[in-house]
């Protein structure tokens, strides 16, 4: 569905992306994982046909992004990282006008409206205004709007940043429900739960570039351990502390606030450090995420 | 693939390829059918949008619509026409003969002025809608050519309405008269296209528009043979209304309703100054969208 080689954006002397590469095979959840400021968005600007390359290749559905923007666009569902809803007209409204410019006859979009309003769970707002609509009811609006041309391949930026938990477990439902049905997801997320829950295959980026590529799970497998103990022993003496805790686990890590042992088996290794006399305010033991695996590659935390 | 030196293992893996090609070009063949019809109709898209826009606030549209004539018309045309029509020679007809060709266009350029102004700003900046209609098939020139259209019927709609009530207060001896309403219109467009092409520059909002409201539109407004003929004013300040589409729309205007006596090439100068600027106008606005929508 879409293969980029060696993709580039440049703004004058800075390269946002950088000499990126991936491919994204039908049906698949695709998503591109890194801070913000890595060039994911700009890479989805890419993809969605809106933002011209400064060098590399790009087909999306086989088609050059340069000289059929219309074309490509037509297949696509784009969620923006901001909601451009028309807040001038009805929820509903902002259906229909948006399923015009795909060039459907006012039936089709009428119904698919009615069909999308039901699935965005917001039957009961048709006729409210955008802005009496919650930041969760507006996303999913947006994401309606994203699908009233049955879209091939849904491109989603960020789509849950600054909901609350709630509304971002039913949002990651609908979008869960879109995956069942076979659409193709392409999603860049700064969230590490977020990726994990939503996709088939992950890049990892960070300045433009692509540091890592693989499955949630090969990904943690791979940069890794199983398990990640968290100590805390105050801000102050993390640092004395770290010095002793050197060579145990697979390696640690030491964050400004806690330090973290990596290692097969969290509660083993709690109790030798508690052997060796050292005693923690607080301490857990965790599965593995990505974030550890972006810890490792970048040596940055994910959100700063 | 009867190739003999094609291994085992080759021949999947061609056949793989083969198989993804054809899967591309079904792929590309589908997108090149669906963006057939908003490469061609998608400006009425726009439209369409910005009317069902409009229809929201409708109310004031035709409260503005109706009422503003009435009160111009009445004000300027009957009362301060008392007084006027004793000591100034309009070109030999009634003050609200002289000055309601030019209240119609002032009213076409303010409407186009608030049109093309505000839902740019929201269009760029504040609510990126102009980002979501090009996140879907329609091109940045379709967005500017979509608001033109929707403004043009906005204001046809308006002057016809404004044009009545001239009718109405017997304002318009001419039977020409009625090409007075696609001169306003014109007039509308040559103004708030150079508008929208400078709205479509704003980044940071810093109160640019009300400058131009007071700057720009307020003199253009007293300064263009609108309220008394620019002979009147002295000769530093008559430029003013060479570069103002107002005055070249309000003698347009005037040809039309009660044949205003002009040279003929100076209306046509007047027809081809309304065009070049809204063209201008027009044409910058596109660049710039592309520009700014494609960065």
């Amino acid at each position: 569905m879409i293969v980029a080689q060696g993709l580039v954006k440049r703004y004058g002397a800075f390269a946002a992306v950088d000499g990126i590469s991936f491919e994204v095979a039908p049906g698949e959840s695709f998503g591109l994982l890194g801070p913000n400021g890595a060039g994911k968005s700009t890479t989805m600007r890419m993809v969605g046909a809106v933002s011209s390359r400064s060098g590399g290749e790009l087909k999306i559905l086989g088609l050059d992004p340069d000289r059929h923007g219309p074309d490509i666009r037509s297949q696509l569902g784009v969620v923006p990282q901001a909601d451009n809803l028309d807040t001038e007209l009805r929820v509903r409204e902002n259906l229909l006008v948006y399923g015009r410019y795909f060039g459907l006859p006012r039936r089709v979009v009428a119904e698919r409206a009615d069909e999308l309003l039901s699935f965005a769970q917001l039957e009961d707002r048709a006729a409210a205004k955008v802005d009496a609509l919650s930041g969760g009811m507006k996303r999913r609006l947006t994401i309606a709007r994203a699908l009233i041309n049955d879209p091939r391949i849904l491109l989603l930026d960020e789509p849950t940043t600054g909901l609350d938990p709630q509304a971002r477990h039913i949002l990651w439902d609908r979008l869960f429900r879109l995956k069942e049905q076979g659409k193709t997801l392409v999603l860049t997320t700064h969230y590490m739960d977020e990726a994990e829950q939503l996709c088939d295959r992950i890049v990892v980026v960070d300045k433009g570039s692509i540091m890592a590529e693989g499955t949630p799970a090969e990904l943690i497998r791979r940069y890794s351990s199983r398990e990640v103990l968290e100590l805390r022993f105050g801000s102050d003496r993390n640092h004395e502390v770290a010095q002793a805790l050197q060579g145990r686990g697979d390696r640690i890590e030491v964050l400004p606030d806690r330090i973290l042992v990596y290692t097969a088996d969290g509660e083993q290794e709690l109790e030798r450090v508690s052997e060796a006399g050292l005693h923690p305010i607080t301490s857990l033991v965790r599965r593995s995420s990505l974030e550890d695996v972006f810890l490792r590659l970048t040596g940055r935390s994910l959100i700063e | 693939m009867s190739d003999p030196r094609w291994s085992k293992s080759g021949d999947v893996a061609s056949r793989d390829r083969s198989a993804a090609s054809a899967y591309a070009t079904d792929d590309a063949r589908l997108a090149l059918a669906a963006g057939a019809r908003p490469r061609r109709f998608g400006a009425w898209y726009v439209a369409e949008h910005r009317l069902r826009v409009m229809w929201s606030y409708a109310q004031t549209i035709i409260s503005t619509g109706f009422g503003e004539p009435l009160v111009y018309l009445y004000a300027m045309g009957v009362g301060l026409a008392t007084l006027v029509d004793r000591n100034l020679d309009a070109g030999g007809v009634g003050y609200l003969v002289f000055v309601a060709p030019a209240l119609l266009c002032s009213a076409g350029l303010t409407a186009a002025m608030i049109e093309f102004s505000y839902p740019v700003m929201v269009g760029y900046k504040w609510n990126p809608t102009f980002s979501g209609m090009h996140a879907g098939p329609i091109r940045p020139g379709q967005i500017v050519d979509g608001l033109v259209i929707s403004v043009v019927i906005r204001l046809a709609a308006t002057m016809v309405v404004y044009y009545a009530f001239m009718v109405l207060f017997g304002a318009v001896p001419s039977p020409t008269g009625w090409i007075a309403i696609p001169v306003a219109v014109l007039t509308g467009m040559a103004f708030g296209t150079l508008l929208m092409a400078y709205a479509s520059t704003i980044r940071e909002d810093t109160g640019q528009l009300a400058m131009v409201q007071r700057l720009v539109v307020l003199p253009l407004t007293l300064f263009s043979g609108t309220f008394f003929p620019l002979t009147q004013l002295p000769w530093f300040l008559q430029w003013i209304g060479w570069i103002s589409p107002l005055w070249h729309g309000t003698e347009l205007s005037r040809v039309a309703t009660f044949g205003y006596a002009e040279p003929i090439w100076l209306t046509a100068v007047h027809v081809v100054v309304l065009v070049a600027m809204t063209a201008v106008g027009w044409l910058w606005s596109r660049r710039i969208a592309v520009r700014r929508l494609t960065a």
